[in-house]
């Protein structure tokens, strides 16, 4: 096997460079912008030392954008949980038409996030979308969905877990069709009824696939921006901004290179850390070994 | 135990998901084919009935009048996609497979850490990286092109490849690999020859993956392409406005995710086999 020592970096190295490369140079030139005063007036990297960090802290817009980053993808994530296995238990066996429904529930993950948003967008409008005409025949009040913060976020949390609810969906389905037969037959042995089974056999075996699904989805969601973007642009006010979103405003159109260097290095290193522990917290609690 | 509602209430909620699933793809579907007088008289969701369908949207997207032109987005959008996904495909199966049978060690550096560095990437916000790609593009003469576009988009990409393939060959037995062997195959031929045509269902998987995030990037492309390429998404977003050409928005966005969408239904076999469940271990 002396001749497979020196093929296996071949096989490595082309992609492992490939990567290191796209993203090692624009990391460190982050790092070297934040200590920066570049701004739109101000074109040069002039070392400033640690200013943009400090203003950074007194600046209550991020803080809120990061406060509202975990709320959303907290929430999103968890009605997308619980949806997602939800549905995928109900088509899972014995039902009617089970590959139309597996397929229909896939489709909103495959279209382009901005492109949905914009059709929301339609959707949620105030005098001339269907959300307000069906509260309307219902006889409820119409709600300025996207120009008032509450609906705005609500409009923004329905989005979300209509685009990403059929990855859950996707990985659970996945889970349970490669689930053993015997613990369940065990289970109907003893005479243990739907709800039964499904407390003290479905769901401790799925535990590593849930665990994957939701810090999967946690990573993905933590990037919030796009639809952001398209659907209330961060308002009204700053009311929906994530972090994503207010650091574009600041970087790209407001160009203040420097300070926006310095809020995103801090909102990766806030996002990685939050991650792992959740990621930490989340093993021990499912008592699961090993890298979930 | 089971009860005789059960059913009633399995279909009700199977029902009421499809409704919330499908709605905004009914509501864009009658919606592209309505015209001012239908869209601003308030919402009507019955063509024939409650309004007369035309085809103006859809007219406007291939090149009418107070339109836009979608057919060049797509060409751009499908060469991006195709050569950034070709390119981490490649790039992320023999990484992958290098990942799955061979241990490698750099001092504390092992396997996993390495799989961890690349699956990480995707934790990397893209607004963190778009400034300095910025730079780097318009220094490489690279900005508002396809190329620069597709080197960015390897960077999304490589890490699904990897992640996807290295969970799939470490489900190919090694027998195959050492049978090969035996045979006097070199290690790269034996990965051509006998490893991948068993990994048609993987790489089809890892493809699918690849090309929706390759085709629903947008703040790369909107950020470091302009005016000379233009993607399918760009295209769309450009459209939307408070002052509503929804006929035209409508038929666009559909034009912009059929795709995908047509891609889903080839590709469901693979997915709902459990396929992935290796994948998310």
């Amino acid at each position: 096997m002396d001749g497979l020592r020196r093929h296996k970096s071949m096989f490595l190295l082309p992609g492992l460079l490939t990567l290191f490369l796209i993203i090692i140079f624009p990391l460190l030139f982050t790092i070297r912008v934040s200590f920066s005063g570049w701004n739109v007036s101000n074109p040069r990297m002039d070392f400033i030392g640690g200013t943009n960090y400090s203003a950074m802290l007194h600046d209550s817009r991020f803080w809120a954008s990061i406060t509202r980053l975990v709320l959303l993808a907290g929430g999103t994530v968890l009605i997308q949980y619980v949806i997602g296995f939800g549905v995928a238990l109900l088509v899972w066996r014995n039902v009617r038409g089970r590959r139309f429904w597996r397929v229909l529930f896939l489709v909103p993950m495959m279209t382009t996030p901005v492109v949905m948003a914009a059709i929301w967008q339609t959707i949620f409008h105030e005098s001339l979308g269907p959300v307000n005409d069906l509260l309307g025949m219902l006889g409820l009040t119409r709600i300025p969905w996207l120009t008032e913060s509450g609906p705005a976020l609500a409009a923004l949390m329905t989005v979300e877990v209509w685009q990403w609810t059929p990855f859950m969906f996707l990985l659970l389905l996945a889970g349970l069709l490669s689930l053993p037969k015997e613990p369940f037959m065990a289970a109907a042995i003893d005479g243990a009824g739907t709800w039964r089974t499904f407390w003290k056999v479905t769901f401790p075996l799925m535990a590593p696939v849930s665990v994957a699904a939701i810090i999967i989805r946690l990573i993905e969601a933590s990037k919030l921006s796009d639809s952001v973007y398209v659907l209330t642009s961060g308002g009204p006010g700053s009311s929906t901004e994530t972090p994503g979103y207010y650091l574009y405003i600041q970087g790209l159109r407001d160009q203040q290179t420097g300070y926006s260097g310095a809020m995103s290095l801090t909102y990766l290193v806030l996002m990685i850390v939050t991650l792992t522990v959740v990621a930490a917290l989340l093993t021990r609690a499912f008592k699961l070994k090993g890298d979930a | 135990m089971r009860s005789r509602l059960y059913p009633v209430f399995k279909y009700t909620v199977i029902a009421l998901w499809a409704c919330f699933v499908a709605g905004p793809f009914f509501w864009a579907m009658t919606t592209s084919f309505k015209n001012a007088n239908a869209v601003q008289g308030g919402p009507t969701y019955l063509p024939w009935v409650q309004y007369k369908p035309t085809l103006t949207g859809w007219r406007n997207i291939f090149g009418g009048a107070g339109g836009i032109d979608v057919i060049d987005p797509f060409v751009n959008s499908a060469i991006i996609t195709i050569a950034a996904s070709a390119i981490s495909l490649a790039l992320g199966s023999l990484a992958a497979y290098a990942l799955s049978r061979y241990r490698f060690k750099l001092g504390f550096i092992k396997n996993s850490d390495i799989v961890f560095f690349f699956v990480s990437q995707r934790i990397m916000p893209p607004v963190v990286l778009v400034i300095p790609f910025f730079y780097l593009l318009q220094w490489g003469g690279l900005l508002d092109t396809i190329p620069g576009l597709v080197i960015v988009t390897v960077a999304l990409l490589l890490p699904i490849a990897v992640w996807v393939m290295v969970d799939f060959f470490n489900g190919i037995p090694r027998e195959i690999d050492e049978m090969a062997m035996l045979d006097g195959c070199p290690p790269f031929q034996t990965f051509v020859r006998a490893i991948l045509p068993n990994s048609l269902p993987g790489l089809t998987v890892a493809a699918m993956f690849c090309a929706v995030f390759g085709w629903n990037d947008f703040f790369f492309a909107f950020r470091l392409t302009f005016t000379e390429v233009q993607t399918l998404p760009q295209a769309v977003v450009a459209l939307n406005s408070s002052i509503p050409p929804w006929w035209t928005l409508s038929a666009a966005a559909l034009f912009g995710v059929a795709p995908l969408i047509l891609l889903a239904l080839w590709v469901e076999r693979y997915l709902s086999k459990g396929n992935l469940s290796g994948a998310v271990r």
